[in-house]
């Protein structure tokens, strides 16, 4: 590979970036908001993480 | 410059740039002191509400607030303390989601955030309790 086509990819590269960052900017980040969302939920119904997984309340032995 | 220095000022302009990104995607801001004291205050609160929530007295809202569903499940005596109750969640709740926009520098998205926890306080429900669901109909979890 020569010089300028490392500094292409990169020219390419920078670009999408540049359109990802304004999507970012318009769109509301849904994934982000909802781990945000999650992490307070937790704190105010003190719902600890190991707690979410479904319980199984069958005891040991029970057919 | 040589051919294999300006390949290496190459990567090292994309690492740069990876990493700017990554940082730019990752997450919400939310550990700022005001939405630390509205955490504080609604889990404080949620001792009283969670009864409520389990008799179906007060179920959640499509609109990420908390509402009185059922009043002939709270007797009378105790119902204007349970109004009030409600009536003070849904105000930290309300200053919740405005606080997170607000720190993120985006007010604007502070109807998105509500939805957002409005679907999330539903997911998270305990099994019993009551929900509104996308027709404002009440569905117990």
């Amino acid at each position: 590979m020569t010089g300028r086509a490392g500094w292409k990819i990169v020219g390419v590269t920078l670009a999408c970036m540049l359109a990802g960052c304004v999507t970012i900017n318009i769109y509301f980040p849904a994934a982000a908001a909802e781990r945000a969302a999650d992490r307070i939920i937790d704190e105010v119904w003190q719902l600890k993480p190991d707690a979410v997984k479904p319980k199984t309340d069958k005891p040991a032995g029970t057919p | 410059m040589t051919r294999l220095g300006a390949l290496r000022a190459a990567l090292l302009v994309l690492l740069l740039a990876v990493a700017g990104f990554a940082a730019a995607q990752a997450n919400l801001e939310i550990n700022t002191p005001a939405i630390a004291a509205l955490q504080r205050s609604m889990q404080d609160r949620h001792g009283q509400l969670q009864p409520l929530y389990a008799s179906g007295a007060v179920g959640l809202t499509r609109d990420g607030n908390v509402a009185l569903r059922d009043a002939n499940a709270v007797p009378l005596a105790q119902r204007a303390q349970v109004n009030a109750l409600v009536a003070a969640e849904n105000q930290d709740r309300a200053a919740l989601y405005r606080e997170i926009a607000r720190a993120n520098g985006k007010p604007e998205w502070e109807s998105d955030i509500r939805a957002t926890f409005a679907q999330r306080w539903i997911d998270k429900a305990q099994p019993g309790w009551y929900y509104q669901n996308a027709s404002g109909a009440w569905v117990k979890k």
